[in-house]
């Protein structure tokens, strides 16, 4: 039982390289520069840092974590197992540990999702935000809202009898369970949080802009397009680095419709595995201190230093936007 | 002004306004304008606060459409054809009649792209062609100097008055024949605002120029005709020293002299 707590604790720490970034170093610092006058004033400061110091704490923590679980391996199979183009964690022959398999898996779904999103987000974010009329805004507002707070087991469900028949017909497959049905779910849970982020970016374009372009004879597409959509540049790009982090960090609904197949592939219309679902459907079975289970938290390394360097690209793609 | 100039009959009106009223929404901000502004010439329009002097420039090149729940009646005629007619192509107007506002309001892109903007909107796809266009317009806007050597640096790091004089080059880049200028200088330091002024002077030949201003003295100094506004009317319209030295309204004269507005 203390076994499937873990595996539950582990479905968050896809979303931690972002709050990594926000509490990253150079708030630490600023947090060790409080100061105050009197005896309250200090115990109050005291109390923040403390709070604050926490959850950069806890991020560590994760870290030394997972590296402890993880790094017995290196006695057993050794470090290089893990290059093995196979992922056959129980077998009665030999068991493999590649991460090649899930790897590919992940980035497939995730590619495949941010295709999907990135057009999709945009388009009906401009579209809220500049040519819906008052009442569609009104009206569309709150259901995208609502859509961003589907749990994902729901959205799996839905993946699951609706999506999945659905390409496996279109397609004409033996089963509906693809990567293309990952990705498409994927897009569905990132598409509300695009939106709503970028929407409020492309509003918060100034008037100005627009009357400029306007004036000198572009039409209202062409001033969204080559002055509105740029100007907003940033924040469009912070909103799609967000729902990329919900892609890659997913679990459940990737377990649900991606078929689960450990096999390395380019083909949307095969099944595949992501590191997620994999640690989300070994963690709880897995005997305690095995290689398997050494072999999972390396899984979750992997993932971990994955998100940590799409944050890293994220804030200088946006710090670069910004200094133009 | 210019002193001694001859206002010899300059030929067809570029622009007309033929009995203009103009409400946003229920309250009407223009009543019953008309005035004949002459081709290659700088018109001053002045007036306290509120009394529709940029309603009235917004007319010209329709920017009130952008606006909900306006509507003009009258005829704005430009080259003696009526703007507002069912059909009239607002992209080709506003290519005809540029627009520099009162805030500079260049785009966050760099100094070349802003200029070069309009000449692509309306199909310019040849480089070369825009790289020359790019710099025609800079040096007409007395900005090519300064600018020379940074065309890929950001437009928001020029001074207030670098980014108006872009933007006066962002508006010459579409090749208009009028240009309305809404208080271009009233954000500007006295020697930027002196800048602005001698390129208004310099553009004077090759453009009807529709300035704004609060300034009674930049409206002396730079325009050869005046429009003074007054709640929404055209009170008096006349070459700018008549109007200055022996206005026919009492209006007129109270506004010129300080006693209101
Ligand atoms: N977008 C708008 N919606 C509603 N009313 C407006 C709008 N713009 C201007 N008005 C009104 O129309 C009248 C004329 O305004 P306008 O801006 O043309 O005056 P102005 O002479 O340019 O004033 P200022 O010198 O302060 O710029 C004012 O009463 C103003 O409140
Ligand atoms: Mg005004």
């Amino acid at each position: 039982m203390a076994r499937s707590g873990s595996a539950g604790s582990f479905g968050p720490t896809g979303r931690l390289p972002g709050e990594i970034g926000r509490a990253g170093f150079p708030s630490l610092w600023k947090m060790f520069a409080i100061g105050g006058s009197t005896w309250k004033d200090k115990a109050a400061a005291v109390l923040l840092r403390a709070v604050a110091s926490t959850s950069i704490l806890i991020v560590l923590l994760i870290f030394l974590f997972l590296g402890k679980e993880a790094a017995p391996l290196a006695a057993g199979p050794g470090i290089k197992s893990l290059l093995a183009e196979r992922w056959v964690p129980v077998s009665f022959q030999q068991v493999r540990f590649g991460l090649l398999p899930l790897v590919t898996g992940s980035l497939l779904v995730t590619l495949l999702a941010t295709l999907f999103t990135i057009p999709f987000g945009i388009c009906a974010a401009v579209y809220v935000a500049e040519l819906a009329k008052p009442w569609e805004r009104e009206l569309l507002k709150p259901f995208i809202e609502i859509l961003a707070g589907i749990p994902s087991v729901v959205i799996g469900f839905f993946g699951l009898v609706v999506l999945a028949p659905l390409v496996k017909d279109l397609f004409g497959l033996s089963s509906g369970l693809t990567a293309l049905t990952g990705a498409l779910l994927l897009a569905l849970m990132a598409i509300p949080t695009v939106i709503s982020i970028s929407e409020d970016a492309i509003r918060s374009v100034p008037e100005s802009y627009k009357s400029a372009s306007l004036a000198l004879g572009a039409s209202r597409l062409q001033t969204l397009w080559k002055v509105t959509v740029p100007a907003a540049l940033s924040g469009i790009i912070a909103a799609i680095m967000l729902g990329m982090g919900r892609v890659i960090g997913e679990t459940m609904a990737v377990l649900m419709v991606t078929g689960n197949a450990a096999v390395v592939t380019a083909s949307p219309l095969a099944s595949v595995r992501t590191m997620t679902a994999t640690i989300a459907a070994e963690m709880g079975e897995v005997p305690f201190g095995s290689d398997h289970y050494r072999a999972l938290f390396w899984v979750g390394i992997v993932l971990l230093v994955a998100t940590f360097g799409l944050n890293m690209v994220a804030q200088r793609v946006l710090k670069k936007h910004q200094e133009r | 002004m210019v002193e001694g100039q001859q206002y010899e009959d300059p030929g067809r009106p570029k622009v007309e306004a033929e009995s203009v009223d103009f409400w946003y929404g229920p309250t009407q901000a223009l009543f019953d304008v008309s005035m004949s502004v002459p081709a290659r010439r700088v018109t001053a329009l002045i007036g306290p606060s509120g009394c529709g002097k940029s309603t009235f420039l917004r007319t010209l090149n329709r920017m009130n459409d952008v606006i909900e729940g306006t509507r003009l009646a009258g005829r704005i005629l430009i080259d003696g054809e009526d703007v507002y007619r069912a059909g009239t192509n607002v992209v080709a107007l506003r290519k005809r009649v540029g627009m520099v506002f009162q805030k500079s309001n260049p785009f966050p892109k760099t100094i070349f792209e802003n200029v070069a903007y309009g000449p692509r909107i309306h199909g310019t796809r040849n480089r070369a062609e825009l790289i020359e266009i790019v710099e025609q317009s800079l040096i007409r806007a007395a900005l090519w100097e300064e600018v020379k050597d940074r065309l890929d640096a950001s437009a928001m790091g020029l001074s207030g008055g670098q980014q108006q004089r872009l933007c006066i080059a962002r508006a010459l880049a579409v090749d208009p024949e009028i240009i309305l200028m809404d208080e271009p200088a009233s954000a500007l330091d006295p020697r930027s605002t002196a800048r602005i002024e001698d390129l208004i002077d310099q553009l004077r030949v090759d453009y009807t120029i529709i300035i704004v201003t609060h300034n009674m003295q930049q409206a002396a100094r730079v325009s050869d005709f005046t429009a003074f506004f007054f709640e929404g009317r055209l009170i008096e319209f006349g070459p700018t020293k008549q109007l200055f030295t022996t206005p026919t309204v009492k209006q007129t004269e109270d506004y010129i002299t300080g006693r209101f507005g």
